[in-house]
């Protein structure tokens, strides 16, 4: 036999990590990073088909999260800004604002109670940060250590990676050799499939968001900026290129349909009350999906029979996917006895 | 206190929106010991059971639920969802919102009535969130509702009571129809004033839901709920000008010169 056939026949893959968004994605990146052998198998056709991170902000904003969400969402988020550095150049550490309407002050209040790591800043020092908001905001806050990045760029950017590093995705497969395991060689699983594993996690569910992408030439931003409203706080995210991400809706339905009505105007309103230049792009993208979600809304490690389930990343897919990655790889540098059945964060 | 003939010991009704997570709405209403919870049927939650995740959460919580047909802006959509409601939570109870107004979500009174006057026929039990407005009020009672639910201020507001009069007067004219302050509290404060009135429950969601630690604030709010009952049985006294001092000042003994 060639040198070079018995060598494929050699590397099998040890790990078979299922679903090629940004929770399996990283994974890998862990993984093979420790020299594991490992593929990745994903059932769409091409990367960001079917995987809810296709529609994520990419915010890397653990402080600003920490003003409506767990604490343990900023703790574990905080190190994800150095590891996507590392993992993706295109990963902008720039920090974030936060901004809302005059007479909806006192929210801003109440947000800047909750979290920590910001400046108050004046309507000139953010028109220094963000010259198109100038005079807009006469008060507003900065998170400088804050950074984020294009989701979509970020996916293709991981698996370059995994490219480079010889690990396959198989695209338009659910196979991940569980049922040959010993012919293939593939010793774990590890379920990434987000809400597609409520099959094997009941306490899964669905929280619908919508979003949507618009371009305009005649205004720029060089960082998110996150709009206060009582009812529907929304976030823009620039692309570059013209391009802004606006999302997104949480709302508690499993529906999968498009973008509604209400969504669309909310989401434009948003826009348009950070900068009326907004009512003048154009409208790029409309887009919704599921997040996955326990009832914590925390991310979970979870063994059901036998299989390694990485999930319920909720709205946080980038800000913690990476802690979520770091805990796959150590429960299986672990021996399989010490494994606790569950792991939380 | 009963409502529609379903008797209920606590006096504090949680709604069940805006929490930081499911987990905690869990938790707060263990700790605030509603025996009654709000759930929206948003009609952007979707057609069908698309919301069920969510709502078997809530019925596994072993509380008795109250729709709302929360951000439904006209008396066809409050009718359709109420509809909807009583279809997936097997309830004949709702808690009837018809928005007039999106920036105050303040109810529109007019489409309020003629929305409780369909249902209440249907065979519903209806809630009516309204405003203090005894007119109103009469309306709906004659409409067929046995509860009313007027506000303390806006939705979310916090303000707590900003009418005491028109809720004492509320109060007055309806000696024998459950009346609950929904919507404006902000703080146990406010549900133990209301408590205190003589209304009969209070019904709050965003100050629990957004407070930074949402299951100490539903504890909170449960015992002021329970303090401005018991302070209202209890007969407090009337507030007067001067001083009334609480031991004897004539014949005191004159001590030292």
């Amino acid at each position: 036999m060639p040198a070079k056939e018995r060598e494929s026949v050699v590397k099998r893959p040890a790990i078979s990590v299922i679903g090629a968004g940004v929770a399996g994605l990283s994974c890998a990146v862990e993984l093979s990073a420790r020299g594991v052998a490992v593929e990745v198998v994903e059932r769409a056709a091409a990367l960001g088909e079917g995987a809810c991170s296709w529609m994520a902000g990419g915010m890397l904003a653990p402080w600003c999260e920490r003003a409506t969400t767990d604490e343990a969402v900023a703790r574990l988020g905080v190190p994800s800004i150095d590891w996507w550095r590392r993992h993706f150049p295109g990963t902008v550490c720039k920090g974030s604002l936060v901004v809302a309407p005059a007479r909806d002050a006192a929210d801003l209040t109440r947000f800047a109670q909750r979290t920590e790591r910001f400046d108050w800043i004046d309507g000139d020092r953010l028109g220094d940060l963000e010259p198109d908001l100038a005079g807009r905001f006469r008060r507003s806050l900065f998170f400088p250590d804050e950074a984020h990045l294009d989701p979509r760029k970020a996916l293709a950017g991981l698996a370059a990676t995994l490219a480079a590093r010889g690990v396959p995705i198989r695209f338009g497969t659910t196979d991940a050799g569980t049922a040959s395991r010993a012919g293939t060689g593939v010793s774990m699983v590890v379920d990434c499939r987000g809400l597609a594993a409520r099959d094997r996690l009941a306490d899964l569910r669905g929280v619908r968001g919508e979003m949507m992408v618009v371009r305009t030439r005649e205004l720029s931003l060089s960082r998110p900026v996150r709009l206060l409203h009582p009812r529907i706080p929304l976030y823009i995210v620039p692309r570059g290129e013209g391009l802004f991400m606006i999302g997104a809706t949480m709302i508690e339905s499993e529906e999968r349909r498009g973008v509604s009505l209400r969504s669309a105007v909310d989401l434009m309103n948003a826009a348009y009350t950070l900068h009326p230049a907004f009512g003048e792009a154009e409208i790029v993208e409309l887009g919704a999906d599921l997040r996955p979600a326990f009832p914590d809304n925390l991310p979970q490690l979870r063994h059901v029979d036998g299989v390694l389930h990485a999930n319920g990343l909720f709205r946080h897919g980038f800000l913690l996917a990476p802690w979520l990655a770091g805990e796959v790889a150590a429960s299986l540098e672990t021996k399989d006895e010490d494994l606790p059945e569950r792991r939380r964060a | 206190m009963s409502f529609y003939g379903i008797d209920l010991k606590s006096r504090l009704l949680l709604g069940t929106a805006r929490y930081p997570s499911p987990a905690v709405l869990e938790r707060a209403i263990k700790a605030s010991g509603a025996e009654v919870v709000t759930v929206s049927l948003r009609r952007e939650s979707g057609t069908g059971r698309a919301g069920q995740s969510f709502w078997s959460f809530i019925q596994g919580l072993g509380v008795r639920v109250l729709p709302n047909t929360a951000g439904c802006h006209s008396v066809k959509e409050a009718v359709t969802t109420a509809h909807m409601a009583r279809e997936l939570f097997d309830t004949p109870w709702i808690k009837l919102e018809v928005i007039g107004e999106a920036d105050t979500l303040q109810p529109d009174v007019f489409g309020l009535v003629e929305a409780a006057r369909i249902l209440a026929e249907d065979g519903f039990e209806v809630f009516p969130y309204t405003t203090e407005d005894l007119v109103v009020a009469d309306r709906l009672v004659e409409a067929g509702c046995k509860v009313l639910m007027p506000w303390g201020a806006p939705i979310g507001s916090a303000r707590g009571l900003n009418n005491v009069y028109g809720l004492r007067s509320l109060r007055a004219h309806f000696p024998d129809v459950p009346l609950v302050v929904d919507a404006g509290l902000g703080v146990p404060s406010h549900a133990a004033a209301a408590m205190e009135l003589g209304y009969d429950a209070v019904l709050l969601n965003t100050a629990v839901a957004e407070a930074g630690d949402p299951v100490e604030m539903a504890r909170a709010f449960a015992l002021a709920t329970e303090a401005g009952r018991a302070a209202y049985l209890a007969r407090p006294m009337e507030p007067r000008d001067m001083a009334v001092p609480s031991t004897p000042v004539i014949g005191k003994a004159a001590l030292g010169d």
